[in-house]
């Protein structure tokens, strides 16, 4: 780990501005995916700005009906929030899918939207990687791709994201608030992370110098009929090879609406909201379930060690859906 | 660890102007121990290093293993993947801090009880964490032990014998 100066700051404005003047300088709030970044020499900060005294570890209930989380709640205080327990238990299985107790009980709300990938060339100095030193190289492409992604992929980069509760946001339509320089704005979920393309150093579109401050939930009825179901090479703690939000608002057994995101398979967590769409107003069976999980997986490609997830996605999607189903 | 010379000669443009300590106030088992510490030394190492309470294990240092586990206001975290310097003034629980003054823990009593180990290393990391597992109260099956538990490994594969120990302490705590 490389030498940094140290803040610790108790106001957001205090936050913003303690950035400038470094050239490489970080937000840290629960630190477990930077440090370890740090002393893998993958992250080499010259400032860390210390967050976790920002008041900004609420979950409270907004004016519409929704949820709003703060950036600096922990994924556990999330996870077991009576709120989100109640009113997005999606999010919930989703979070408690994810790490340790340990380190979900470290890891905030914020600091999980920008989570790294683990692909093992990203993290491995010694070896190319395009998303680590732009312009190197992909190591992923022709190397071991396991865990790698076929969906959004670039010919620069086919890392995935790694985090669970991403993808329960995006499938749930969160929007996340960011202050900085330049003032206040709202990302929608799914213009937060972003697909490789030529740029895979740049995860998401946050500038530099913004900071998270909540991540707000819309009304949500999806509180019967959900699954998040993740496929994993063990049962517990470790990334996923394939996991999928999955939510239905029946009525009867009509499509009222249904979300499906997925992790483990792309840049950012995957939704296609045409796919949905085009299955509201129909019966929720096995059958549709099925073609659902063919179409949102058309363009899928694989690269040799990870093509298996293309299938391995497809059934993914029709059991989450059919456990779903099962909740009464 | 690979460390990259030209990081460290060359892009280091505050070595210089760096605050080489700052005093940190470690409140570890009911104690203060008033350190000078840079803002990179982990909490981890400042409790073993520094301190020299070397119940708590590093085994990763990338909190994979959670053989670092302690107790930081009551919630259980890895010592390795935080800094010292962000845990000022906050109250913190070791493996040397459970024993109430010759009693063991329930826990450590259950562990040598159910031979709940074999080299013992990841021990200090699995009682802590316990703990703090109890301390949530989410755990009520044996299967939701396992599950969240599972942020401890034991390479010598004593599962079986630290889910039993665990079990027991939790049926006596209930019955309380």
């Amino acid at each position: 780990m490389n030498n940094f100066s140290y803040n610790k700051v108790t106001e957001v404005a205090e936050a913003v501005a303690d950035l400038t003047g470094h050239t490489n300088a970080r937000f840290i709030a629960g630190g477990t995916n930077l440090l370890d970044l740090m002393k893998e020499n993958v992250a080499k900060p010259d400032h860390l700005t210390d967050i976790n005294k920002l008041a900004l570890a609420g979950i409270e209930a907004t004016e519409d009906g929704g949820l709003s989380l703060g950036a600096l709640a922990t994924n556990a205080d999330t996870a077991w929030n009576e709120l989100v327990e109640q009113k997005y238990p999606l999010l919930s299985q989703a979070i408690l899918a994810g790490a340790s107790p340990q380190l979900r009980n470290m890891a905030t709300n914020g600091g999980n939207l920008f989570q790294r990938t683990r692909c093992y060339y990203f993290y491995d100095t010694a070896t190319a990687c395009n998303k680590r030193e732009p312009g190197s190289g992909c190591s992923a492409i022709n190397g071991i791709n396991r865990i790698h992604a076929i969906l959004g992929t670039s010919e620069h980069c086919i890392a995935t994201h790694p985090s669970d509760m991403c993808v329960a946001l995006a499938a749930l339509n969160a929007k996340v608030n960011v202050t900085g320089p330049y003032g206040d704005r709202v990302i929608e979920f799914r213009d937060f992370h972003r697909l490789p393309g030529d740029t895979p150093h740049l995860d998401n579109n946050v500038q530099d110098g913004e900071l998270v401050t909540s991540i707000d939930l819309p009304p949500s009825n999806f509180t019967q009929h959900f699954h998040y179901l993740k496929v994993r090479e063990r049962q517990s703690y470790a990334f996923a090879l394939v996991s999928v939000a999955a939510a239905l608002e029946l009525d009867g057994n009509v499509i009222k609406d249904i979300r499906l995101a997925l992790g483990g398979v792309a840049h950012k967590p995957w939704r296609d909201r045409s796919c949905e769409e085009a299955f509201i107003g129909q019966e929720a069976t096995e059958a549709n379930f099925r073609a659902l999980a063919e179409k949102i997986l058309a363009d899928a490609k694989g690269y040799g060690s990870n093509t298996f997830k293309i299938d391995l996605a497809k059934r993914a999607i029709v059991r989450a859906f059919s456990e779903a189903l099962k909740n009464n | 660890m690979k460390q990259e010379t030209s990081t460290l000669e060359i892009d280091d443009p505050f070595s210089n102007t760096l605050p080489a300590y700052t005093l940190v106030n470690l409140r570890i088992n009911g104690q203060t121990h008033k350190l000078r510490l840079q803002p990179w030394v982990s909490l981890l190492d400042a409790i073993r290093e520094y301190i020299g309470l070397t119940g708590t294990k590093k085994g990763c240092d990338h909190g994979q293993c959670g053989a670092c586990t302690v107790l930081v206001d009551g919630k259980r975290i890895n010592s390795c993947l935080t800094l010292a310097i962000m845990k000022d003034g906050a109250e913190i629980t070791t493996i040397e801090g459970l024993a109430d003054g010759e009693a063991n823990h329930p826990l450590q009593d259950a562990f040598i009880e159910h031979d709940a180990f074999q080299c013992g290393y990841c021990t200090p990391g699995q009682i802590c964490s316990a703990v703090g597992m109890f301390n949530e109260g989410r755990a009520h099956t044996l299967e939701d032990v396992k599950e969240l538990m599972s942020g401890n490994i034991c390479r010598c594969g004593a599962y079986t014998n630290i889910n039993a120990a665990i079990m027991e302490v939790k049926a006596k705590l209930e019955n309380e």
